[in-house]
């Protein structure tokens, strides 16, 4: 196996609010390797945009409370704001869910990077010829440097946003619901520049956040089903499509219509009920209140065991230790 | 029972209105009782524009939208009233369908105040129940709740049920489902299709392929405004000829399938491509760039070739 660039062990980020904590991120523990494209997929409030963001930022609400996250072989000051700015940009960056707003309305584009560029103490001059041949790379002209954000259409933003975020080779980037908001077009031709980044070594690690798996079926070499705050199961992109073994996983898949399903010939499910609020959650297994093979011994959590090489899943009935 | 002929609409812009944006050029199409018509298109191909021309939310700049036969521009007064009446619309975001400052069943007891204000209560309460029932929802965990304390799911049902509450013929259902969660968007998706078996015509606005390969009897695929390809979904779907449809079905990310293979069964351009040269030529300019006009290529199956 790849060397492991990024490894997270039983992390907790907590939502602090007056009524007690929202375990939003509750004892996560995964690793990802060397040029491993992750995806990250989960319902809303699963708490998948939190993990991602605890990666790199905490915001004032949340709370880094167990856990510890190492990136390269070194401790990332995960909770400690000003520390985390050595490797911010450099070492870990972002892709963040509002790419389109992310940039400086006021600001021209090629302007807004210098300035960038120039506060992490990088002369914007010797990185001016890597920043043009990437930005011809996605399809961008040079002329969007002379130009304003708002002139540029939403795919445009995105690109612009994502050649930024890489520009400094980080270890790992972390590509947060970056084609959520786009056209079919657009987005084919955003997720395909993902691979593209790590297959040039822009980038070594990537972890996209989604809730659409077919996007991460086409682009990820392994895929993260995260539920309720938990890890439900873990394993190379076409294992969890094609042979899933959690029970949410199977359900959440088979319920995703698909071009060539059609409602006369084949009536697709959903899943029965809704998600447990993470503030207090039930004990045990969280998905157990919808799962039609729950136990007795649900009540416990399930560990999350590797099955298979590669194939990690928390479930006592599909895969008990 | 809904036909739209030659329907266009155009939008001043610029700072003295003296620009012109076309976001509909000469659509037609119909609507007919028990069918869902899904409506399909990127952002800004004009998709929304139609459903709020349908639901009288904005004028048609020019072409006739008839509802058994009647142009409904012309309404006025009671009339208009009972084109509601049969033609209702519900929207993307559920949450802002509400005014978070009371309680969510207003939504349905505002139909009561307008169609049904001789209503005896016990007989409302019955038919709210029944409509709830068969949008399933249960009426105990849904009534006298504020918006905040109900799911995306369950406000977006509310809706359908405020919408079946009258004797609705058609309704135009814009992006419904594109802000429910996986797991649960699928059982409203089933919902339009029970609705469309008891007779519903039904146009489903959306931008996600897969949603309307699933519910419709027939696509229509919009692009910049005008209709490039239309008609049966089975043909739209199981051999597009229009090259921007080709493109469409090629970058929509199937689950089983790998890009690669999709594009080589359909033999599409490539998307990176496509996206760069329309953002270089952008918007095609007020006048010009109409698309071809449709021809009848198969048995109800329509595309705009040059």
């Amino acid at each position: 196996m790849n060397p492991v660039t990024l490894n997270v062990d039983n992390l907790r980020v907590y939502y602090r609010t007056l009524r007690g904590d929202v375990k939003a991120v509750d004892g996560v523990t995964f690793q990802v390797a060397d040029g491993e494209i992750m995806g990250l997929a989960g319902e809303s409030g699963c708490g998948k945009s939190t993990l991602g963001k605890s990666l790199i930022r905490l915001d004032g609400r949340m709370r880094h409370v167990d856990g510890r996250v190492d990136l390269d072989d070194e401790a990332l000051p995960i909770d400690d704001m000003k520390a985390m700015d050595k490797y911010r940009f450099k070492k870990v960056s972002i892709v963040p869910q509002y790419a389109m707003s992310a940039l400086n309305p006021t600001r021209k584009v090629g302007k807004m990077i210098e300035e960038l560029l120039e506060s992490r103490g990088v002369r914007f001059e010797n990185v001016r010829p890597e920043l043009e041949r990437r930005l011809s790379l996605v399809g961008l002209s040079l002329d969007v440097l002379g130009m304003y954000p708002i002139e540029l259409s939403g795919g445009m933003k995105q690109r612009t946003v994502m050649v930024l975020s890489t520009l400094l080779n980080p270890a790992l980037l972390i590509a947060d619901e970056i084609t959520s908001a786009l056209d079919v077009s657009t987005q084919k031709a955003v997720a395909e520049t993902l691979v593209e980044f790590r297959d040039r070594d822009y980038v070594k690690s990537t972890i996209v956040i989604t809730h659409d798996l077919a996007i991460l079926y086409q682009i990820a070499d392994s895929i993260l089903v995260m539920y309720a705050g938990r890890l439900a199961e873990k394993a190379p992109a076409d294992v969890i499509i094609e042979s899933p073994r959690h029970p949410y996983t199977r359900l959440l898949i088979s319920s995703l219509p698909e071009v060539g399903v059609r409602y006369e010939e084949k009536r697709l499910t959903g899943i029965p009920g809704r998600p447990p609020p993470l503030l207090n959650p039930p004990s045990g297994c969280r998905f157990r209140h919808r799962c039609p093979l729950a136990f007795e011994k649900c009540v416990e959590q399930p560990p999350f065991v590797e099955v298979e090489p590669n194939h990690r899943v928390a479930c006592w009935a599909t895969a008990p230790p | 029972m809904l036909a739209l002929d030659n329907i266009s609409k155009t939008y001043k812009v610029g700072t003295f209105g003296g620009g012109r944006l076309v976001a509909v050029r000469d659509v037609s199409l119909e609507i007919e009782p028990g069918e869902v018509v899904s409506l399909i298109g990127e952002s800004g191909s004009g998709k929304s524009t139609i459903g709020r021309m349908i639901l009288r939310l904005s004028p048609a700049t020019a072409g006739t939208i008839r509802f058994d036969g009647v142009d409904i521009s012309g309404l006025k007064g009671r009339r208009v009233k009972e084109y509601y009446r049969s033609v209702q619309g519900v929207f993307q975001d559920p949450f802002s369908s509400y005014n978070p400052i009371f309680k969510a069943d207003r939504v349905l007891s505002l139909i009561r105040d307008t169609y049904f204000s001789g209503m005896r209560r016990a007989e409302w309460n019955d038919k709210v129940a029944d409509s709830l029932e068969a949008v399933g929802l249960n009426p105990g965990d849904c009534l006298s709740k504020y918006p905040h304390q109900l799911s995306g799911g369950q406000l977006q049902r509310m809706l359908l049920a405020r919408a079946l509450l009258l004797d609705i013929r058609i309704l135009v259902a814009d992006e419904v489902i594109s802000m429910l969660d996986a797991s649960t968007r699928v059982d409203v998706l089933n919902l339009l299709g029970e609705l469309k078996e008891r007779g519903l015509g039904i146009l489903f606005i959306t931008h996600d392929l897969s949603l309307g390969n699933y519910i419709s009897e027939r696509a229509v695929i919009l692009r910049h405004g005008s209709i490039v390809e239309m008609g049966a979904t089975e043909k739209v779907f199981g051999n597009p000829l229009h090259p921007y449809t080709k493109m469409l079905i090629a970058s929509v990310p199937h689950l089983h399938k790998k890009w690669d293979q999709v594009e080589r069964e359909v033999g599409a351009p490539d998307a990176l491509e496509h996206v760069v040269r329309e953002e270089r030529t952008g918007e095609p300019a007020a006048g010009d760039d109409a698309a071809p006009p449709l021809k009848q290529v198969d048995d109800d199956h329509f595309v705009a070739l040059g």
